[in-house]
């Protein structure tokens, strides 16, 4: 791959230290105006929620608050349509993480037996899914023809495997020594024994990094919830705060039987917005490095 | 993501939905057939692990592709759930004519391309960058940072959006602060596709950068040494050493990307649109979304979503062939 090297034939010398260390200073500052551009959006959401509306309204709250007061919170966190919404995402989370994982450990399992007759079959009928997919429309009709609606299956059953965690956790499997699966089948181990015993065990890390996967786009997905339900009292969080932002701007397609919260304050929708990416918020200096090592296992050759 | 370059035939040749166990081929032969009956007999156990998988796999992907009749048949509400009768071409002859349907397209190549060219090279200049900071912490809490927006939910990002260019948000603050008129930016057409590309860069710009800081340090540094003793620059370092280390990965990283172009951000667009933005921000897959699903007219809707499939599918296998015969990478 690394097959052009450096050929120059004019003596130009290495660049004298003084001018890499003015590109280092440079670098520096690009990084940190980078930093600071990233950081802006939360400082200005988070400044917006302990402001008072009033000079939210007036344009003068940009990144610390003004008019600093705690009643906002207290207002949105005694809504209990809110509570109704978070208590609803979290057990969306909870089962759909809980079923994904199944599916997908099982189906990862098998596609990284590389003897398995038909193995390049069924592992072309889920990559092949990846670049081709029925579509909105279809996907509504039979969601909506199984009887789904307005239950929590719809969020669930239709997003069980994603392929690129599946792809994830089969180059984990085949890295394994296959040793061990070997010595537990002279010992007359069978295949499910050996994969619950002896494979899931020594694969804790690689789980633990689905698991997070999986929760995150589960507890920040809402389109599935906003397409199949219909009642107020089954909605995630996300969709309580989608209507909650469409009802903001002015005129949208405010066509949904949901838009409850048409004037809402604008410390209102940044206490939702801030309330609703919290608990990620929290625990991801906790996992950032889980999601990193997952991403560089997906890039392994699978 | 090179994950999928594996050495499986191309999946555009499989037969969809035929298990392994009933491999009709297989009657031709009956040593083929007595090896399935091995293979069947030895490994029963394994294959009863991917019945459920399959199901999925067949129920909720490989069913929905072929429910795309109903994009050549009739469909009416309530009626049979696969349309009334066969309609051939007449909604695809529909949209065609449609001049919504073009601007749409329009639209979707619009952001489409805006999307790719600058959320493209960001990752990989930031990860430049990055690879030179010889400060361990600084680095880190770089990377750390630029990581965050990642992990946001579309809707929190909308929120924020819509939060900083309303006519009271900081855009508009520091508009004024240089003596500026405000804008009302989320009701200007010509203003939606910079809001969506600079968001969608703050979003990826940071996560885009793992793959390409791992792709950095598998580079030989013999070759740095190598191109050191010739009186190669920095800049010569980079270009004929670091950026030919990373190529594969950055090809990849294309493929897939030109791969989700037509799909651009469906769920952000709409969730930042309005009817008074239609103009610039109305893409293919919204436009179905509101004609299908709010309005009800399925059979068209699928049409498009069809003809927005096929193109996706032709983008990336065109891509990945032109790959693999220039640049030797490919996803399989």
């Amino acid at each position: 791959m690394v097959s052009v090297v450096a050929k120059t034939s004019r003596p130009r010398g290495i660049r004298p230290t003084r001018g890499y260390r003015v590109f280092q200073a440079v670098n520096g500052v690009v990084l940190t105006v980078i930093v600071v551009v990233t950081l802006i959006p939360f400082a200005n959401i988070i400044a917006r929620s302990f402001s008072a509306e009033g000079p939210i309204r007036a344009g003068e709250v940009s990144l610390w608050p003004k008019g600093f007061n705690l009643t906002t919170y207290g207002r949105v966190m005694t809504d209990s349509l809110f509570w109704t919404n978070y208590r609803n995402t979290v057990v969306y989370t909870v089962v759909a993480t809980a079923i994904a994982m199944v599916m997908t450990t099982c189906y990862a399992y098998v596609l990284s037996k590389k003897h398995l007759k038909g193995r390049g079959v069924l592992v072309g009928i889920a990559v092949f899914t990846m670049f081709f997919n029925g579509g909105l429309i279809p996907n509504y009709v039979l969601v909506n023809s199984l009887g789904m609606r307005n239950t929590i299956w719809a969020i669930v059953v239709p997003n069980a495997i994603n392929v690129f965690n599946l792809l994830v956790m089969k180059a984990f499997f085949e890295s394994l020594p296959t040793e061990l699966e070997e010595a537990a089948a002279v010992d007359g181990m069978n295949t499910y024994r050996t994969f619950l015993w002896i494979v899931l065990p020594l694969s804790k890390a690689v789980l633990a990094t689905m698991v997070l996967f999986y929760a995150v786009s589960f507890w920040n997905s809402w389109f599935s919830a906003f397409l199949y339900m219909d009642r107020q009292d089954l909605f995630p969080v996300t969709v309580y705060l989608r209507n909650m932002i469409v009802g903001a701007t002015t005129g949208s397609d405010n066509s949904s039987s949901s838009d409850f919260a048409l004037q809402v304050g604008a410390n209102i929708r940044a206490v939702t917005v801030v309330l609703t990416a919290l608990p990620i918020m929290l625990i991801y200096p906790f996992i950032q490095r889980y999601f990193v090592s997952g991403v560089m296992l997906g890039s392994v050759k699978g | 993501m090179s994950t999928s370059r594996t050495a499986d035939p191309p999946p555009d040749t499989l037969s969809v939905g035929v298990k392994p166990e009933r491999d009709g081929r297989s009657r031709r032969s009956r040593p083929h057939r007595r090896t399935w009956r091995r293979a069947l007999r030895r490994d029963w156990q394994l294959y009863s692990l991917a019945i459920l998988p399959l199901l999925f796999f067949a129920i909720f992907r490989y069913l929905p592709m072929l429910g795309n009749v109903i994009a050549f048949r009739r469909y009416q509400a309530g009626g049979a759930l696969l349309g009334e009768y066969w309609v051939g071409l007449h909604y695809f002859k529909l949209f065609w004519s449609d001049p919504t349907f073009w601007q749409v397209f329009t639209n979707t190549l619009i952001i489409g391309g805006l999307t790719l060219l600058f959320c493209f090279p960001a990752p990989i200049i930031l990860a430049l960058l990055l690879n030179e900071v010889r400060v361990r912490w600084m680095k880190r809490a770089v990377q750390t940072i630029s990581y965050m927006p990642h992990f946001l939910s579309i809707v929190v990002v909308a929120g924020i959006v819509l939060d900083m260019v309303a006519l009271d948000g900081v855009v508009n603050q520091a508009l004024k602060a240089v003596g500026q008129d405000t804008v009302a930016f989320i009701q200007e057409p010509g203003w939606f596709r910079t809001i969506y590309v600079s968001s969608e860069m703050w979003q990826t710009v940071g996560w885009g950068t793992i793959l390409y800081l791992a792709a950095l340090t598998t580079i030989d540094q013999n070759l740095y040494e190598a191109a050191r003793v010739d009186g190669a620059s920095r800049w010569r370092q980079t270009w004929h050493v670091t950026l030919p280390g990373i190529r594969p990965t950055m090809v990849t990283l294309l493929i897939l990307n030109i791969g989700s172009f037509m799909a651009v951000g469906f769920e952000k667009v709409l969730l930042l649109y309005n009817p008074l933005t239609y103009s610039t921000a109305d893409v293919i897959s919204t436009y179905l979304y509101r004609v299908g699903v709010q309005g009800g007219s399925f059979s068209y809707a699928a049409a498009i979503g069809l003809f927005e499939a096929v193109i996706g599918l032709t983008l990336v296998l065109s891509a990945n062939a032109i790959s693999r015969r220039t640049v030797g990478t490919s996803l399989w």
